[in-house]
């Protein structure tokens, strides 16, 4: 079946600028609300004894914001500027492209205004209520059609490795919302999952761990195998490893899942295939970490003066040590000590600030003066504050949960010669404070770096304006 | 068909069609191919 797709002599960029300046807005929103529940946990006091601003309900506002606003925003914009320039093609669909930008702001929106006046279906990372849930799917489905319809009107015989990868990425997460929210409407804002029991937790670690395999990190791979060879100036290390990578990241993420219910009514043998299948994972996620890294020889000199280069790097370095730290947290012995401990979320946030983050930042500080006719951002020396608070903020971050949550997992364990409990719980709620409070300076850290971005973002795109660039004449690949 | 075996040939038949891909991609490896594929991203620059 042919295809038309409109003989656009530019590419359609309007999208990619909306949705590349959103991604930074709701960064600084979610990474704020992401300060205050940080340290609302040093001092409870701070949720002002409301029941909108308690922990659990900002809580997972912060989580959709910083993944699903954030990083949403931000795969849509990469994924549309990819695929256009390795395609050599306008967008597909256009106006649905732009409806796309639009039906993702309403569901944030959704998100910011239900969230906090406590509508959740109560799954993390997909508390949304059904009606927003359908609103996702209809706009997901025209994401794909959008997509897809780019790659399949393509001007090049090959599809570059980036769209394999957000491919599987926009496939993948269709396929887990659906099947992850399916519920039994109870009115308006209010349902129960289709799923019960033990069967109901698995469904929801098989979303929420590919959320993790497939949104935050196809996804963001996809951003990695573009960005990085362009800001390098050469082509990615090996190609053949890419695909391999690729291949093997797609059949095994899918059964990592179980990991997240090690110990519990799950049975045994799904605990041992998830824990099997976690320590797999680690071959491939090394394979794309050692691509990129290896994407940088003959070009390390240019992270002395580049500090984009440096974001790119620096991520590809987190995504090697939480990808070595997830699977061993994984094994069954180690999980024993970890779960449910704060070591769990310094391990989410080395992923999620030190991968996401900074490989976003990263793309976006790379795009966003080209899509406003910018030779480079209105200030370099921002983007080098930007970096040293990022990298500073995350090492405080990551180091405080280790120390805490460690310690709080022995505290729970530790035993007296009579076979009491050493510790109490509140014991070891205490111990925790002053790590607390050094997670939430990195946090600050953080966020500071990205409100120093906004600015710099404004600045650029104020004094530039909109440009259209041409699609490259492609006699000699046709 | 019993579902366990029907489980059994899904699991079986990925991990064929992975070995393969593997070869495939081992045997392509010098390729102008990919070669093409790899410099996708650049051939968009028109400085």
């Amino acid at each position: 079946m042919q295809f038309l797709n409109t003989q656009s002599t530019t590419y359609h960029d309007d999208v990619i600028r909306k949705f590349a300046i959103m991604a930074v807005v709701w960064g600084v929103v979610g990474m704020l609300v992401g300060v205050i529940i940080a340290a609302q946990l040093c001092w409870p006091e701070l949720n002002l004894g409301l029941p909108w601003t308690s922990f659990g309900r900002l809580r997972p506002l912060h989580t959709n914001a910083v993944i699903f606003a954030f990083g949403g925003s931000t795969l849509f914009a990469t994924s549309y500027y990819v695929v256009q320039r390795t395609c050599q093609v306008s967008l597909f669909l256009p106006k649905l492209a732009n409806l796309t930008f639009w039906g993702w702001q309403l569901v944030i929106l959704s998100a910011v205004i239900s969230l906090p006046l406590g509508y959740t279906q109560a799954k993390e990372y997909a508390e949304l209520e059904w009606p927003i849930d359908i609103l996702i799917a209809i706009v997901w489905v025209a994401y794909a059609v959008v997509f897809f319809g780019t790659v399949g009107t393509r001007k090049v015989k090959h599809i570059y490795v980036a769209n394999w990868f957000f491919g599987a990425f926009i496939l993948t997460v269709a396929l887990l919302h659906i099947v992850n929210s399916a519920a039994v409407p109870a009115g308006w804002m209010k349902s129960y999952s289709a799923y019960a029991g033990v069967q109901d937790a698995m469904v929801q670690w098989w979303y929420g761990h590919n959320a993790v395999g497939f949104f935050l990190t196809a996804g963001f791979l996809g951003i990695m195998y573009y960005f990085v060879p362009k800001q390098a100036g050469r082509p990615v290390y090996s190609y053949s490893l890419s695909i391999v990578h690729f291949w093997a990241l797609i059949f095994t993420y899918m059964w990592a899942g179980p990991h997240h219910l090690h110990y519990t009514a799950l049975p045994d043998w799904t605990q041992s295939l998830g824990m099997a299948f976690s320590l797999i994972l680690l071959a491939p996620s090394w394979g794309g970490m050692i691509n990129g890294m290896m994407t940088m020889s003959g070009a390390w000199h240019k992270l002395r003066t580049d500090p984009i280069l440096r974001f790119l790097v620096v991520s590809l370095s987190f995504y090697g040590m939480s990808t070595f730290e997830g699977p061993m947290m994984a094994i069954k012995t180690v999980n024993s000590l970890s779960h449910y401990t704060d070591w769990t979320v310094g391990h989410v946030h080395s992923g999620a600030l030190g991968w996401v983050g900074m490989v976003s930042i990263g793309a976006l500080y790379f795009m966003i003066p080209r899509l406003f006719g910018q030779k480079q951002m209105h200030s370099i020396k921002a983007i080098e504050v930007h970096f040293w608070l990022a990298t500073t903020g995350i090492v405080l971050y990551i180091a405080a949960l280790w120390i805490s949550g460690v310690m709080e997992g022995l505290m729970w364990r530790a035993i007296n010669a009579d076979g009491t409990l050493t510790y109490t719980f509140v014991e070891s709620v205490k111990a925790k404070h002053p790590y607390y409070i050094i997670r939430t300076i990195g946090g600050l850290l953080y966020l500071s770096g990205m409100s120093t971005m906004l600015w710099n973002v404004i600045k650029t795109a104020t004094s530039g304006k909109a440009a259209t660039a041409n699609i490259p004449a492609v006699a000699a690949h046709a | 068909m019993e579902i366990t075996t029907l489980r059994i040939l899904v699991t079986v038949v990925s991990f064929i069609v992975f070995v393969g891909i593997m070869v495939w991609t081992w045997q392509h490896r010098n390729t102008s191919d990919f070669e093409d594929a790899a410099n996708l991203p650049f051939e968009d620059d028109q400085s």
